[in-house]
C-alpha cells in the first residue's frame, strides 16, 4: 500500500509538471502536447479501433519473429555450447555482433526482401536471435556442474541426460535470455515498422509525425511502453522469479 | 607405483579374517576394540577393490599436484567402511573415482573384480551438495534412476513409495526440494540412491551440514537401512566420531597427497551411539593419529596464506 502511495505521488507530480509546462505554453502545442490531448488521442485511437488493429498487427509479427528466433537461437546456442572450437570462434563472433543495433540490418533486409513483411521479420529475428543464442550458451556453462554429475551417476547419458537433466537445470538462465531476447525483439520491431506503411505501432508513430500530431505520438509511445512492461515485467519476471525460487537460486520468501 | 596385487601379510598371522579376529579379541575382552588393519585382505571376492590408485591434477603453472597416491583398499560385500582425513586429502575425489565420474591417473578400480570404466548404477554416489533435482518432486527425484534404467511405470510407483517410506518421507512424495529441510533433503538423496538398487553406496560427507539432532537421527536410520538392505557402504567424513559410530572399519587418510595412513577395525557392538564411551574412546585414538595430518593441512593452509 505504501508502495502504491509512492507511485501515486510520483506520477501525479510528473503529470502535474507536464500539465503546468503545457499550460504555460513555453512551446507550441504541436511540439509539446498537453496531457488532455494525449488522453484524447488514446481514447480516439481505441474507440475507432485503429490502436487495436495496430497492436494486433505488431503482436502477430512479434510472435512470429520471436518464436523463430527462439527456435533458431536454441539450436544455435546448444550447437555452440557443445563444441569447444565453435564456442571460441562462433561464440566470440556472436558476442561482438550483439553490439550491433538490429536496425542496422534494415538496409540489407530491404534490399533482400523489399518493403515487405519479411524485411520486418528479419530485423526482429536479428534483434533477438543473438541474445537467445548467447543465453542458451551461458545457460549451459553456468548451470551447476553437480546436476550433470548426479544425472550421469544415476545412469543418464546421451539424449536423456540432455533432455531430463541439462535442459531443465539450465532453464532459469535460459528464461533470463528469453526475456532479454523479447525486449530486443520488441525494440527492433518498432524500429522496423517505422520504415514503411506497415499498419503496426511503429507506423502509427510515423503517422503522428506526418500529421504533426504530437499527442498521437506520445499516446503510441505510452502504448509501446505499457505492452513492453506488461510482457516483460509481469509475464517474464513472474516466470523467472518462480523458477529461481524453485531451483533454489534465491532464498524462498 | 602401479597395481599392487601382492597381498600384504595379515596383522595377526593365525587368523584368516582380521574382522573375525578383532571381534574375538573384543569379546574376550583382550586388547582394544580398535586395531590397525592391513590394507589388503587375503580373502578374494572383494566388492570394491582399489589397486594402486593415483591421481594428479595439472595445477596452475603446469606443475602437477598429486592428490591421491597409491591407494590400495579392499571393501567386502556388505561392509560399512568409513574414510576419514583432513579436508583436502582427496577423499571426495576417491569417491568420484569409484563412481566412475573421474578417471585415475594410474591404478584400477574394480567392482566384483571387473574394472570400472564409467558411471554405472551398481554404485551410486550421494554428493556432499546432494545434487537433488529442484525441477522434480521428491517422488520424481527418487524415480529418476529407475526411469533411466527403463523400469516400468507401475514398478517405479511402487518402489517410490517403498523407498520414501524407508526414509520416513512417505507423505512428501509430491513436495518440491526447496520446500524441505536439510535433514529431509538428505533423506531424499538417500532414497534416490537406494532406489537405483546399487550394490555399493558411496556417501560424501552427507551429514556435515546438519544440526546434531538431525545427524543423530540419520545415523540411526542409515545404520538400520544398511542392516535391512545389506548394501556395501563407503562413507567419507572428516568427523572421526561419526566414522567410529557408523563404520565396520575406519580408513585414515594422510594429507596431500592422500594415502592410506592406517586402518582401524571397529569391533564395537551395534547399534552404537555417538555418546557411547567406547565410541568416544576409540575415536580419541584415531584422532591422535589424525591430529598429525590435520596439523599438516593447517600448516599448508597458513603458509599458503603467508605467500599471498
Amino acid at each position: 500500500m505504501k508502495r502504491f502511495a509512492r507511485y501515486l505521488v510520483f506520477y501525479s507530480a510528473l503529470i502535474g509538471i507536464w500539465f503546468l509546462l503545457a499550460k504555460l505554453k513555453v512551446w507550441p502545442p504541436y511540439v509539446f502536447p498537453t496531457p488532455q490531448g494525449v488522453l484524447e488521442s488514446l481514447w480516439a485511437g481505441f474507440s475507432d479501433h485503429s490502436f487495436w488493429i495496430a497492436i494486433g498487427v505488431s503482436m502477430k509479427r512479434m510472435l512470429l519473429g520471436y518464436s523463430l528466433s527462439v527456435i533458431l537461437g536454441m539450436v544455435l546456442g546448444l550447437g555452440v555450447a557443445s563444441n569447444k572450437f565453435l564456442e571460441q570462434t562462433v561464440g566470440g563472433l556472436l558476442v561482438s555482433l550483439q553490439s550491433l543495433p538490429s536496425i542496422c540490418w534494415l538496409p540489407l533486409a530491404v534490399l533482400w526482401f523489399g518493403l515487405t513483411e519479411k524485411a520486418i521479420l528479419f530485423v526482429v529475428v536479428m534483434g533477438s536471435l543473438l541474445s537467445v543464442t548467447i543465453a542458451m550458451e551461458t545457460g549451459r556453462q553456468q548451470m551447476p556442474k553437480i546436476y550433470g554429475m548426479a544425472g550421469r551417476n544415476l545412469g543418464a547419458r546421451g539424449f536423456p541426460l540432455f533432455w531430463y537433466v541439462l535442459l531443465p537445470a539450465s532453464l532459469p538462465y535460459i528464461v533470463s535470455g528469453l526475456k532479454q531476447g523479447w525486449a530486443f525483439a520488441w525494440r527492433s520491431l518498432i524500429s522496423g515498422e517505422m520504415i514503411f506503411v506497415s499498419l503496426g505501432l511503429g507506423q502509427m508513430l510515423m503517422m503522428g509525425r506526418d500529421l504533426n500530431d504530437m499527442s498521437l505520438v506520445i499516446a503510441v509511445m505510452i502504448l509501446i511502453v505499457a505492452i513492453g512492461y506488461i510482457v516483460d515485467g509481469l509475464v517474464f519476471r513472474t516466470i523467472e522469479r518462480r523458477l529461481q525460487q524453485k531451483w533454489g537460486l534465491t532464498p524462498a520468501t | 607405483m602401479t597395481a599392487n596385487p601382492t597381498p600384504q601379510p595379515s596383522f595377526s598371522g593365525e587368523h584368516r579374517s582380521p574382522a573375525r579376529a578383532a571381534l574375538n579379541r573384543w569379546k574376550a575382552g583382550v586388547g582394544l576394540a580398535v586395531m590397525p588393519h592391513p590394507s589388503a585382505e587375503t580373502k578374494a571376492s572383494a566388492k570394491v577393490s582399489l589397486q594402486g590408485i593415483s591421481l594428479s591434477y595439472k595445477a596452475n603453472g603446469g606443475t602437477h599436484l598429486l592428490a591421491l597416491e597409491d591407494i590400495n583398499l579392499k571393501v567386502n560385500p556388505g561392509e560399512f567402511v568409513c574414510v576419514v582425513g583432513p579436508s583436502g586429502c582427496g577423499k571426495s575425489t576417491l569417491l568420484h573415482l569409484i563412481a566412475g565420474l573421474q578417471q585415475p591417473s594410474s591404478g584400477k578400480v574394480l567392482i566384483d573384480d571387473k574394472a570400472v570404466e564409467g558411471p554405472g548404477t551398481d554404485r551410486i554416489l550421494i554428493f556432499q551438495e546432494l545434487g537433488l533435482f529442484p525441477w522434480l518432486t521428491v517422488g520424481g527425484n527418487v524415480e529418476f534412476g529407475m526411469k533411466m534404467k527403463g523400469i516400468s511405470k507401475a514398478e517405479r510407483q511402487e518402489k517410490i513409495q517403498y523407498y520414501l517410506r524407508l526414509v520416513h518421507l512417505g507423505k512428501f512424495k509430491d513436495s518440491y526440494i526447496h520446500q524441505l529441510s536439510g535433514g529431509m533433503r538428505q533423506r531424499v538423496a538417500l532414497a534416490r540412491a537406494l532406489a537405483s538398487e546399487p550394490d555399493v553406496l558411496l556417501m560424501d560427507e552427507p551429514f556435515a551440514a546438519l544440526d546434531a539432532q538431525t545427524r543423530d537421527l540419520l545415523h540411526d536410520e542409515l545404520e538400520r537401512i544398511w542392516a535391512e538392505t545389506g548394501r556395501t557402504i563407503i562413507f567419507v567424513t572428516h568427523n572421526v566420531r561419526e566414522a567410529v559410530r557408523l563404520g565396520d572399519r575406519v580408513v585414515l587418510f594422510t594429507f596431500r597427497p592422500g594415502r592410506v595412513k592406517r586402518e582401524f577395525l571397529i569391533g564395537l557392538p551395534r547399534p552404537r551411539h555417538l555418546e557411547d564411551v567406547a565410541v568416544a574412546k576409540t575415536a580419541r585414538e584415531i584422532l591422535d593419529d589424525l591430529r598429525e595430518e590435520i596439523n599438516r593441512s593447517l600448516e599448508a593452509e597458513y603458509s599458503h596464506e603467508a605467500v599471498r
